[in-house]
């Protein structure tokens, strides 16, 4: 799986509540969610985002509440993948049981900059800057039943196709 | 070599007889929680995924906390969508309207929690039951709907760090206190995908709603769960509530630890988490003059009985500063009915609060006390983030009950102490 895409740089603990504010919580629509994702961070950020874009992170990103609308309103406002140099846990589960790919780098964030292009190659364990041939980033491997559960779409689909019973 | 409470209780419900830290094991729920911003998602995948029965009606506690009093047609309508639900699965367990209350301070309270368990909640302050030396850690809505479906779910058994409590806590510190020292020390992350397990001879001294917060706050540190190895007051706490048998689990005198931490409780000072990180945490003394225009008693964290009891005996015959505006909710409706039959209520009301109903409505921005542009509020909950309690350009202190009270009455944040100078009325 090779994901490319555009970046979008945040520094370090971008929060749930960053991510989404709670002030949305009470609707779980995709689309409302994605209209709203990243503004306490960057008001503007919604209505710039294209789909295939990359969420590049610092440290702890994704910390504080459980809230699965935090997922949702990235994957609904087309965000391919988030690499970071952290997760918090709740939401490093939450993306996988999603099948929302997110990486762990804790090297990418200082090399890359807004708007440029990445390609994340998640079998070869690599990030390639193609505007920066030099910068090859290794990225931390995806453990194996994580990776069952991004190639079986989440958890849901995981278990209903009965792969880990 | 010998194993900690967390990996004793895992390797329990996964039918092992040891587990390691790093290993991932598929582990039996004893009890699963959602509320009614994370149920409403776990349903719908529920049913999505073509699943009919939840594995246990009696297992699964549905509590309708985060924006109730319904503040939207949208909040009316998830509310609706775990009442069908429960009516549907037969769940006895869901709570709403005049029975409902935080959830993390009512499912202890009940007794739905006993010792030993393994708890998960669609909500990340569900580690606040390892106060009661339960296994308990916060998921999301898919993982909760995974539980519902099969009665298990997948774990990454947690290294531990022991964190060693030593002396006897002073005035007016609390278990808010030694929480807020501990995030203040080793950071947000400081305890990632870590489990924190609280011993040493303070524990002695900390009383049930002490560990409660301080189990509640460990998520703040990153931590996957937090855990008191049960004592007396954990006995005495659990017999007299739950209605399964606890099973009082200690660590193994040769466990593994990743790391050993000591704090000397009888040294420190109330603490106050400045905005907008937890660990961003100076001792009262040291604050400067911050006015403040909001605060707010309340929360999973501290809007238990005796976070009440603290803040209305500095109250009493006090009343709020001009322009701060005074909130006071109650944790549960056991809560509010005890701090009505002991006189709280009217301490509370004389000194120009306003009484919530049970509810995480402010301290998470949903709703009943929102923060303008510029204002800041200190409060007694677990977050202080940006835009935690509205506005984005509002500010949000945490503090302890007491520290609350002191607060409010002089308009700015104040060490309890100061109101030694400030004659009741």
């Amino acid at each position: 799986m090779i994901i490319k895409g555009r970046v979008w740089k945040f520094g370090d603990n971008i929060n749930t509540d960053l991510i989404i504010p709670a002030r949305y919580l009470s609707s779980t629509d995709p689309g409302f969610l994605a209209a709203h994702v990243m503004e306490d961070a960057d008001p503007t950020f919604a209505s710039r985002v294209a789909p295939g874009d990359i969420i590049v992170g610092g440290k702890d990103f994704g910390s504080g509440s459980s809230r699965e609308h935090a997922p949702i309103a990235l994957r609904a406002a087309g965000i391919a993948c988030v690499v970071a140099k952290g997760f918090a846990r709740i939401f490093y589960r939450n993306a996988f049981n999603m099948g929302l790919p997110i990486f762990v780098s804790p090297d990418l964030f200082d090399l890359v900059e807004e708007g440029d292009v990445i390609e994340v190659d998640a079998a070869a364990g690599r990030i390639l800057i193609p505007s920066k041939p030099a910068a090859e980033v290794a990225v931390a491997p995806i453990p194996p039943f994580m990776r069952d559960l991004l190639a079986a779409g989440g958890l849901i689909p995981y278990l209903t196709k009965g792969v880990g019973r | 070599m010998g194993m900690t409470i967390t990996e004793k209780i895992l390797a329990a419900h996964a039918g092992l007889d040891r587990v390691e830290a790093g290993t991932i094991v598929n582990a039996r729920v004893d009890v699963a929680m959602g509320n009614d911003a994370t149920a409403p998602l776990a349903i719908a995948a529920f049913r999505e995924a073509g699943a009919r029965k939840v594995f246990d009606r009696r297992r699964l506690v549905l509590v309708c906390d985060h924006f109730t009093p319904n503040k939207d047609i949208q909040a009316a309508t998830n509310c609706k969508i775990m009442r069908d639900f429960a009516r549907e699965q037969q769940i006895p367990r869901f709570y709403e309207g005049g029975e409902a209350g935080i959830c993390h301070v009512l499912l202890p309270e009940a007794g739905l929690v006993v010792s030993g368990d393994l708890v998960v909640g669609a909500d990340s302050h569900t580690c606040t039951y390892g106060a009661l030396g339960a296994f308990a850690t916060g998921v999301g809505s898919t993982d909760l709907a995974a539980v519902m479906m099969t009665g298990e779910l997948w774990f990454r058994v947690p290294e531990t760090v022991k964190v060693v409590l030593r002396g006897r806590p002073g005035p007016w510190v609390s278990g808010k206190d030694v929480i807020l020292a501990l995030i203040g020390a080793i950071g947000v992350e400081g305890a990632n995908y870590r489990a924190l397990e609280f011993t040493g001879e303070a524990v002695a001294h900390l009383t049930m709603a002490d560990r409660f917060t301080v189990a509640n706050m460990v998520v703040e540190a990153g931590a996957k769960n937090g855990v008191f190895p049960p004592d007396e007051t954990t006995r005495e706490y659990v017999y007299a509530r739950g209605d399964r048998d606890p099973v009082f689990y200690e660590s193994d005198p040769d466990a593994s630890y990743a790391d050993v931490l000591e704090m000397d409780v009888s040294a420190l000072e109330p603490q106050v988490a400045f905005p907008h990180l937890p660990s961003n945490v100076r001792p009262v003394g040291r604050v400067g003059s911050i006015k403040i225009d909001q605060v707010y008693i309340g929360s999973c964290t501290n809007g238990r009985i005796e976070d009440l009891r603290t803040a209305a005996r500095l109250l009493r015959g006090r009343k709020a500063a001009p322009g701060v505006r005074l909130i006071v909710a109650p944790a549960t409706p056991e809560v509010y009915r005890t701090a009505l039959a002991e006189g709280l209520l009217e301490v509370f009301l004389d000194a120009g609060a306003v009484i919530s109903p049970p509810t995480c409505g402010p301290c998470l921005g949903g709703h009943m006390g929102i923060l303008a542009a510029g204002e800041k509020a200190l409060a007694t909950t677990n977050r202080n983030f940006v835009g935690r309690m509205g506005h984005p350009k509002s500010e949000v202190y945490l503090a302890n009950p007491a520290v609350a009270a002191a607060t409010a009455v002089l308009g700015r944040i104040a060490h309890p102490d100061e109101l030694k100078g400030v004659h009741r009325l």
